[in-house]
């Protein structure tokens, strides 16, 4: 919890204040509390008098509200009840379309709808309360995949079922063609991915003396649930407060959905007068909470006869769900990389995010781009196959240096790593003895087989290596981060240490530490000697959401800027350079007990290069790019269809490590993410509902599905971040798809074109490549 | 209604006894009856492991386990692990490799390989068995990595000098390090948690 | 958690007598429903399915776990639970199926708690140590007022999710005879094709048994399945076809045609029928192949 209590490592770190503190692997900020248990996330909450809620939803994906019943055998005494009658303001759920109800009022537009609350002081009450409530619902034909939102027989988004159409040109795609000496094209698909968060979803909302309102629960954005209650209550700013509980993971899973479950904590808070949790199951969070986009990605390139990129065209569908929700952006920002980290004169590129009647897709580490750049490199371990050279040949003759233009038309300026990050990873990996390694015993066992010479214990295995370069914007995309205006503050709390003042949040990425570090080099202070204040907007100023890799990066360069001006003023004060440590305490509360409080603010300015047009999606899409290369091998079971990942190897340009332990934990966690999105992890439907929203069937890695991860970090600093430093916390979740793919390839000489490559899969397709040599 | 049971136990080295209904989960007993919220719960069906405490020495998921059948039983927590506000050697390796990211799977985890090393004592657990004694505690932050990194560099720490050196080979760059200073102190608190 | 867990209530029996007294006397109302390690229960519980308010708390009924080793045929306990089965050293030696399939059975805080009686009782298709009971022509000893009565394990279960128990019943123990292991020098298989590596559910598992004999002909040879019917079964055409067959290639690709006769895979939420169909007949062959390299010629 970024809570601000003095860290059991303070004498330690004291210790090394000779040591910088940007860099340097400092203890996790609040891991005491984290360790030993005493950190407190939402559900260990509770408050005086507090009820629980529970939601009633929808079981169909699409129909009328006819009746909604309350079982008259039924004991409601103490039972409060809300639906969207009871909302004093607006019935949305503010997002970037506000077209998504907080509850259904008269269409149900996916299953798992909320419709109606209740709450009761006791859990096993409010549980069976909401068995009680009987919805009657008249059903529509509903629309349940990307093909038939797009054939629009069924309307249910204006008259085509597109949320939002991105289009991206650069040069001339059908000149591009005529001259290219080999085009390949291919289709790729990829499913809903559950963001999985260990922690479900859980809000508490009160009533304020004010007459306001205050919530707090798992988030990672509060101003964005400060916004929605706005709209929903009908409220002033001053009177809606939202504040930050330790947060269990969220992937960009409590980017938006905060909104939906904060405000129905705060509708029954807002009917009861009494303080009202409502924390889901596992069965709810999955069943009704967001999901990654689904999308069907069609890729044609043209190639020189030497591989490099002549032309690439690219068609981009992501089922949205039913409200727009996130999906303009999150498409917006897949297309923007759809074209790979690659050079390439002549590019078009249309992307459309369309309407469904499944639960809306969210923001989800990565925001569109896994899925494109599981497509594209998908697609470019495909053209080395038909180009007869090696994958990473191939990325070498492409991939993109200082002085590239980017399809958006973006001068790539400073910061490229990719080329590093490949051959740091093909060296660290052996990549072409492995290669030919794996390609040589594969080939031996297959004619060991077929001689009817058995291997231990009777397997069938096949090994293979597979690589993928990916790339990642960091920041808001576009003229996002200028129109955000992020504000962060930095002051001199009572006892003269600093203060740290944002609404970033720490949700186990490592922010709070980082925050300290930056704050702490500048200041010439341990990291330890940082507070950093509870995200809690009565407290905070708006420094932007917690997403899109920008926290380091743009409120890091932030604070730096702060820390800066904060030390100048203290030494103006005291006509002579800090010292640091004992000697800045010193000086602050000198500064305190003379001239009064202290708070340095600095708000986001773009720099004066940067362009964008929202019309044309032409200009500088993000300050910078961060880029990775992953390695992955893999052991596929012939009798099974299962594959075994044995070892990543991946590189990744992030800058500068600010803290060497935190970012390598951010890559291995993404990595493992990509592994489940490539591999294990497909949301199962039936009759429009999640049919395995439980963990026991949707399935995640465990530690023995983890391989070992190897990190090597590559910095090529970035003028625009604090200390070199750029975004990291998703690109780790681009690569992996892409390498797997190719990986079981090369282990297999089967290609699949669909993830995630599940042993049903897998085992059909190796079938259907023996029947049809 | 069914009539509430006394139920009589121990929890982290103390007797308690709470008036609560037979079939209500271990879990809800320690985070609410008895106040220890450190006991999380993930995913209510034995998958995650979040709810992971001792049992009689046992790794068990709390989640899965009836008042009733706690009647009598030594039961330790997150909470139990170290005495007072002192880490034991195991967290404070979680704390400065990396172990931990947003917490709630970290109790049952630490739990668990609690466990574990009160199963390897004297020598340093590979890191296949340590993922697979880890196998049902799910975490999506980490990759596991650090996790199992965490584990082994305490093990090697508990074991003193001797075992690092001959474990030194898996150490990685980014393990946690300044571990001497710390192990004897953390050996008697290791001990104390394993109880 | 979706049920009242509130409103359940637990009898706790003082011993095996008094727990099948009370499991009698519940018959004529509510019946009371056998709880071992908890570990299935929980799971429909916080799914909000109830399989009854009183529950029979088994739990400590000592003289209900361990294992004898009675020259050679093991008797386990019920109760016994499967983190104590797969390190049992008489397990490990008389049984290495069951102890590899007690080892795959949820992750080491699941095998702390769950049964092997448990296991039997849940009668689950895809529990995981059913397979290998089936292989090593287990019986199980069921208990009631009336005494003990002995169940081959092979007919136990009547069908999906329904066994051959009185209401008044409970599972007392279960035994592997010693010629469950078969002929000297029969080998043993199982393998477990779930849903991840550890922790899983079983999308096809396949315990076995196999010995050629002298003659150069297979003298002994048991095959069950688990997940491929509602029931987990033993595999009698297929090994109708390798009883008496000299091992090849040929054999093993008749015994495979003859399995999908034997088995009646669904698709469900974990997999499809048509992965399950060759997924069997795929181990069926690795069985083979690794009990004798000429199945594979």
């Amino acid at each position: 919890m970024p809570r601000a209590t003095q860290s059991p490592f303070a004498r330690q770190a004291a210790s090394a204040t000779l040591r910088p503190a940007v860099g340097a692997s400092v203890p996790k900020h609040e891991g005491h509390d984290k360790v030993t248990g005493r950190a407190l996330f939402v559900d260990d909450i509770r408050l005086p008098d507090m009820l629980h809620g529970r939601t009633v939803r929808s079981s169909v994906p699409r129909g009328l509200i006819r009746r909604v019943e309350f079982d008259p055998a039924f004991d409601w005494r103490g039972v409060v009840i809300a639906d969207h009658r009871d909302i004093p303001g607006a019935n949305v759920v503010a997002h970037i379309l506000e077209d998504q109800p907080l509850l259904a009022a008269r269409e149900i537009r996916h299953a798992d709808e909320a419709i109606v609350l209740v709450a009761h002081a006791d859990p096993e009450r409010a549980e069976a309360a909401r068995q009680a409530v009987r919805v009657e619902v008249e059903p529509l034909e509903p629309v349940l995949t990307v093909e038939d939102a797009l054939a629009a027989r069924v309307k249910l988004f204006g008259e085509d079922n597109v949320f939002k159409e991105v289009r991206i040109a650069r040069g001339d795609l059908a000149a591009g063609f005529a001259a290219a000496a080999l085009v390949v094209e291919g289709v790729y698909h990829s499913g809903h991915q559950e963001q999985l968060y260990l922690e479900n979803n859980g809000m508490i909302a009160e009533r304020s003396a004010d007459g306001g309102i205050v919530v707090r629960g798992s988030m990672q954005c509060p101003y964005y649930v400060h916004h929605a209650l706005q709209l929903l209550l009908g409220l002033p700013p001053e009177k809606v407060r939202v504040i930050q509980t330790v947060t269990g993971g969220g992937f960009g899973g409590k980017e938006d959905y905060p909104s939906m479950i904060g405000g129905h904590a705060a509708l029954l808070a807002w009917k009861s007068g009494r303080p009202v949790k409502i924390v889901y199951d596992r069965l709810e969070d999955i069943a009704a909470t967001t999901k990654r986009h689904p999308a069907r990605i069609h890729v044609r390139t043209g190639h020189a006869r030497d591989g490099s990129l002549v032309a690439c065209e690219v068609d981009v569908v992501m089922d949205g769900g039913a409200y727009s929700t996130m999906s303009p952006v999150v498409l917006s920002r897949g297309a923007i990389h759809a074209a790979g980290a690659y050079r390439c004169p002549n590019v078009s590129i249309r992307a459309r995010a369309v309407a469904t009647n499944t639960p809306p897709n969210g923001a989800f580490r990565g925001f569109g781009v896994p899925q494109t750049q599981f497509a594209v490199e998908s697609h470019m371990d495909r053209v080395a196959a038909r180009l007869g050279l090696d994958p990473l040949e191939l990325r070498r003759r492409n991939a993109y240096v200082v002085g590239d233009v980017t399809p958006t038309g973006q001068l790539l300026r400073e910061s490229v790593g990719a080329l590093e990050t490949l051959e740091r990873t093909a060296v660290r990996v052996h990549w072409s003895e492995k290669r030919r390694r794996y390609a040589r015993e594969n080939a031996a066992a297959a004619r060991a087989e077929a001689a009817g010479r058995v291997a231990p214990g009777g397997r069938r295995l096949r090994r293979g290596i597979g690589l993928a370069l990916s790339w990642h914007g960091a920041g808001f995309t576009g003229s996002g981060e200028k129109s955000l205006q992020s504000l962060a503050a930095l002051e001199l709390a009572p006892d003269g240490r600093p203060r740290v003042l944002v609404a970033n949040t720490e949700i186990g990425q490592g922010a709070a530490t980082v925050f300290s570090q930056v704050v702490g080099e500048r200041l010439g202070l341990p990291p330890t000697e940082v507070w950093i204040e509870t995200p809690d907007t009565d407290r905070v100023p708006n420094s932007g959401p917690t997403v899109a890799s920008r926290t380091t990066m743009i409120v890091g360069g932030l604070l730096e800027q702060c820390a800066r001006a904060l030390r100048e003023r203290l030494e103006l004060f005291a006509e002579r350079p800090l010292q640091g440590g004992a000697d800045f305490r010193q000086v602050a509360k000198r500064f305190l007990a003379r001239r009064g409080p202290l708070r340095v603010e600095r708000r986001y300015q773009q720099p004066s290069h940067m362009e964008w047009s929202d019309e044309t999606n032409r200009g500088d899409a993000y300050g910078c790019f961060s880029y990775a290369t992953l390695a992955v091998e893999v052991e596929v079971d012939l009798d099974t269809g299962e594959v075994r990942v044995l070892h990543v190897t991946t590189a990744q340009d992030v800058g500068k490590a600010i803290h060497p332990v935190l970012v390598t934990g951010q890559i291995q966690g993404g990595t493992l993410q990509g592994l489940g999105y490539a591999l294990l992890e497909e949301v199962r439907w039936k009759d429009g509902r999640v049919w395995n929203h439980q963990l026991t069937n949707y399935v995640i890695p465990t530690a023995v599905d983890a391989p070992p991860i190897d990190v090597l970090i590559v910095e090529c600093p970035y003028s625009g971040g604090p200390f070199g430093a750029k975004g990291v916390g998703e690109l780790p979740m681009d690569v992996p798809a892409g390498a797997v793919v190719s990986a079981i390839a090369h282990a297999t000489g089967v290609r699949l074109d669909e993830i995630p490559i599940t042993p049903e899969r897998l085992l059909r397709a190796l079938a259907r490549a023996r029947e049809t040599p | 209604m069914s009539p509430l049971v006394t139920l009589s136990f121990t929890l982290n080295g103390r007797r308690r006894r709470v008036r609560v209904p037979p079939m209500k989960r271990l879990l809800d007993v320690l985070r609410e009856d008895c106040g220890l919220t450190g006991t999380k719960e993930g995913c209510g069906e034995g998958e995650c492991g979040a709810c992971t405490v001792l049992l009689n020495g046992l790794a068990v998921n709390s989640c899965l386990v009836p008042a009733a059948q706690a009647e009598g039983a030594r039961v330790v927590t997150v909470e139990g692990l170290a005495r007072g506000r002192g880490l034991t050697v195991l967290q404070r390796a979680f704390v400065e490799g990396g172990g931990t990211q947003c917490g709630l799977c970290t109790p049952g985890i630490l739990v668990t390989a609690q466990a574990l090393l009160a199963r390897t004592k004297g020598r340093v657990p590979g890191e296949d068995e340590v993922r697979w004694a880890l196998a049902g505690n799910l975490c999506r932050c980490t990759g596991y990595q650090k996790i199992v990194d965490s584990v082994r560099a305490a093990a090697r720490a508990r074991n003193g000098r001797k075992d690092s050196a001959r474990a030194g080979a898996g150490v990685r760059a980014d393990a946690p390090k300044k571990r001497r200073s710390s192990t004897g102190a953390a050996r008697t608190r290791a001990k104390a948690g394993a109880r | 958690m979706r049920a009242a867990l509130s409103t359940l209530e637990v009898a706790r029996p003082r011993d095996v007598r008094h727990a099948l007294a009370l499991l009698h006397e519940s018959v004529a109302g509510e019946r009371l429903v056998p709880l071992a390690g908890g570990t299935d229960l929980y799971v429909s519980l916080n799914a909000g399915v109830v399989p009854g308010r009183r529950f029979l708390d088994l739990g400590g009924l000592s003289a209900l776990r361990g294992v004898r080793d009675d020259r050679g045929a093991l008797e386990i306990g019920a109760l016994t639970t499967f983190a104590a089965l797969r390190e049992h050293p008489a397990v490990r030696r008389r049984a290495p199926a069951l102890a590899a399939a007690a080892a795959t059975i949820g992750a080491w805080q699941v095998q702390c708690r769950a049964t092997l009686g448990g296991n039997i009782g849940n009668a689950s298709p895809a529990g995981d140590s059913l397979p290998v009971l089936l292989a090593h022509e287990a019986i199980v000893r069921l208990l009631s007022v009336r005494g003990a009565r002995d169940v081959a394990f092979r007919e136990l279960f009547r069908g999906y999710k329904d066994l051959a128990l009185e209401p008044d019943e409970i599972i007392g123990s279960i035994t592997l005879p010693a010629s469950g292991r078969g002929p000297a020098g029969a080998r043993p298989f199982f393998r477990k094709v779930g849903t991840r590596r550890a922790q899983a559910i079983a999308k096809v598992s396949l315990a076995g048994l196999l010995r050629v004999g002298r003659d150069g002909r297979v003298d002994a040879v048991r095959v069950a399945l688990g997940s491929v019917a509602p029931v987990p079964v033993r595999a009698a055409r297929a090994e109708r076809v390798l009883f008496g067959a000299r091992p090849s290639a040929a054999v093993a690709c008749a015994a495979r045609a003859a399995l999908l006769e034997d088995v009646s895979p669904i698709d469900d939420i974990r997999s499809d029928r048509e992965y399950r169909e060759r997924v069997a007949g795929n181990l069926l062959e690795q069985f083979l192949r690794s009990s004798d390299a000429r199945f594979a010629r």
